[in-house]
């Protein structure tokens, strides 16, 4: 018996908890939003987005580079090395660029939010600003999730171009790859909408699952500063599982068709 | 913190350097698809089997890339496969006389369909949105080859 | 005179742990109230919900006769620009300097220009002593600065009650007598209500105009600081006097010392 009664609490403490970042949600998201915001909105674009430029570059360079040497090695085997463009452009399009992208923004950004905003919750900021009449769901958490939600596709969009020119500096510069054919194929097999949008909306899903978690962690967040470590490691597990788990599902959906 | 008028710059070349990469993307990696940009209009064609055919398979002329093909159905009443051509308006007017078949690019290559403009006289119209190819060629099928040799061996 | 907040027969509860029980209290305006109480007894608690931030299961909190529990949000925040609140913290905001931070309500709040923003900030600064620390930023204030960096931005909209949560912990002496004196003054001299909340008798009994003693879920004692230094209840007494042992006893509740040494082994 007590161990349904178990389950049962522990059901409805996570139902509560879905409660409550749907309130935070709505609460940030759906104010209408004001002219006074914008200038927070890209102080915090530059927080999320513009500081994470350098991890986003360098990794884009590196897995590039790895996926070209990888894919080459099996290619050339079948005398298929013409195909190295298509592979590395498809591979980061689709999928490392959102997916890779996301991952080091959750531990990068994310993990930064969840800890700013637990700190202002423990050193009561949150409380003085609704004590000010200043809703903080829309002074500190909107411009917050807004920022995320528009850096995280720029940040994939650069991740996946930097790549493509890492495999280009390994395949054709090192390996020997036609330059000709590493890009002319890749544009044959490369679509414009398919590919490069559909990794587009991938990455602006993820971007919103992964700010949305970053800020309600931080905002839920016990202020202690045990609560605040707790919260910030569950940023990074949650956004990082949610991420797996949703790129499955719309893997399916855009390309599992055909 | 640094001043506003700083974070608003480093801003502002975050988002060119997106946008660049977002061109980049669009101009050197991918094709510039023809579906999608441009106007297009679809013509149909019915094979008997269309082999390794996809939806977004390129159509050619003479190795052009004309168009894509829109989509792959089969025809309720007498079974065959009909395949929907999205060709660019800017490849308009083929007479009625040509014909389509299905190729494949290299020994191993992805298959494609190859438009093979027929001639035009007078009192032969051009094909317009929606009408049907006349003349195709099916997919070359290897086992049906490699069965069509042996019938032949066996003639002889 | 009149009362710019009363409480009536309210009762609050945190999840299972009832913290008021049929408590009521007036708080009259133009003065200073203080709030007395042991620590952990929830007196904090008691500002957030007149502030609207907690909401009481039973009774009703009202200011200038206007139920605040009753209060749709966006009226909450309408009263809520006529309170301020100076937390234990200061909770100043870490990512602004000083100035910034005592301009943060105008801005929000005002359409005031720029010109008029910074005079009103250089003299709020200027009346808590602090107008040459405006371009510095909170985590170059000490303690005692810091707080009064708080209080600058606490009355930057001229609020009509002001609530003070422990002012005078955590400071020494200097600071705490700098405090004191501006809690005096700026209730004279802008005829604000002040309600402060502490457990410093010594400090809070020499400003305040009317004394609540809190503890156990209600209010032991009342009155003017001369009417609470002669009060009769023992309770009242032990806190004022800071005996070890008394009503409230040294020991938390337990087992008795036997059944801990000897028992259950």
């Amino acid at each position: 018996m007590e161990w349904f009664a178990g389950i049962g609490r522990h059901s409805l403490g996570k139902l509560a908890a879905i409660g409550r970042a749907l309130f935070v949600l709505t609460g940030a998201l759906v104010a209408k939003p004001s002219l006074k915001h914008v200038p927070l909105t890209i102080k915090q674009i530059y927080v999320v987005g513009v500081q994470s430029l350098a991890i986003i570059i360098v990794s884009g360079a590196f897995i590039g580079m790895v996926l070209a040497l990888q894919a080459y090695t099996v290619l050339v085997d079948y005398g298929a090395e013409e195909s190295l463009g298509p592979m590395v452009a498809l591979s980061l399009l689709r999928e490392l660029g959102p997916v890779v992208t996301a991952l080091l923004f959750a531990g990068r950004a994310g993990s930064a939010l969840t800890a700013e905003i637990g700190l202002m919750k423990a050193t009561e900021q949150l409380t003085s600003l609704e004590m000010m009449a200043v809703d903080p769901l829309r002074r500190i958490i909107a411009p917050r999730l807004w920022a995320g939600i528009i850096s995280m596709p720029l940040l994939a969009l650069i991740f996946s171009a930097i790549g493509i020119l890492g495999g280009q500096a390994v395949g054709v510069d090192w390996l020997g790859v036609d330059a000709g054919s590493y890009w002319s194929v890749m544009q044959a097999a490369v679509d414009f909408d398919d590919d490069v949008m559909n990794g587009v909306i991938k990455s602006v899903v993820f971007a919103f699952v992964v700010t949305w978690i970053a800020v309600f962690k931080g905002y839920d967040s016990i202020p202690t500063s045990e609560g605040i470590s707790q919260a910030t490691t569950q940023t990074v597990v949650y956004a990082s599982l949610a991420v797996l788990g949703l790129d499955f599902i719309l893997t399916a959906l855009m390309f599992g068709t055909h | 913190m640094m001043n506003s008028r700083k974070v608003e710059i480093l801003v502002g070349l975050f988002v060119v350097l997106a946008l660049a990469s977002l061109a980049m993307l669009a101009m050197k990696v991918a094709n510039q698809g023809i579906s999608g940009n441009g106007e297009t209009y679809e013509l149909k064609a019915k094979f008997d089997n269309i082999g390794g055919l996809k939806v977004r398979s390129p159509v050619k002329v003479g190795g052009v890339v004309v168009g894509r093909v829109g989509a792959i159905d089969l025809d309720a009443k007498d079974f065959t496969p009909v395949v929907t051509l999205v060709i660019s308006e800017n490849y308009k007017g083929f007479p009625e006389t040509s014909s389509v078949s299905i190729l494949t690019s290299g020994l191993l290559g992805e298959q494609y369909l190859g438009l093979q403009p027929g001639f035009s006289f007078e009192g032969i119209d051009t094909l317009k949105a929606g009408d049907f190819i006349e003349d195709t060629k099916s997919a070359l099928v290897l086992e049906d080859l490699i069965g069509q040799f042996l019938f032949s061996r066996n003639n002889d | 005179m009149q009362d710019l907040v009363r409480i009536e027969n309210m009762s609050f509860s945190r999840g299972e742990r009832p913290i008021y029980h049929n408590i009521s209290l007036s708080i009259p305006q133009g003065k200073t109230t203080a709030i007395m109480g042991p620590s952990g007894i929830g007196k904090t608690t008691l500002l957030k919900l007149i502030g609207g931030q907690l909401r009481p299961q039973e009774g009703d909190i009202l200011y200038k006769n206007e139920s605040i529990p009753k209060m749709k949000r966006g009226r909450l925040f309408e009263v809520r620009q006529q309170m301020s609140m100076l937390f234990q913290s200061g909770a100043l905001f870490t990512d602004m300097t000083v100035f910034e931070n005592v301009a943060f309500p105008l801005r929000e709040h005002t359409k005031l220009s720029e010109s008029l923003i910074r005079a009103v900030v250089l003299m709020k600064l200027q009346s808590v002593g602090l107008r040459g620390a405006a371009q510095m930023m909170p985590s170059e204030l000490s303690g005692g600065m810091a707080r009064r960096a708080a209080l600058a931005r606490a009355i930057a909209l001229d609020p009509e009650l002001i609530m003070y949560d422990e002012p005078f912990a955590g400071q020494d002496p200097i600071s705490m007598g700098v405090i004191v004196k501006l809690i005096k003054e700026l209730n004279d001299a802008m005829n604000l209500t002040s309600v402060v909340v502490t457990h410093d008798v010594a400090e809070v009994m020499s400003i305040a105009d009317y004394v609540y003693i809190l503890a156990d879920k209600r209010v032991i004692g009342e009155g003017t600081p001369e009417q609470i230094r002669d009060h009769d209840s023992e309770l009242v007494q032990q806190f004022l006097c800071g005996q070890a042992d008394g009503p409230v006893p040294f020991h938390y509740p337990a087992k008795s010392l036997e059944q801990d040494f000897l028992g259950s082994r």
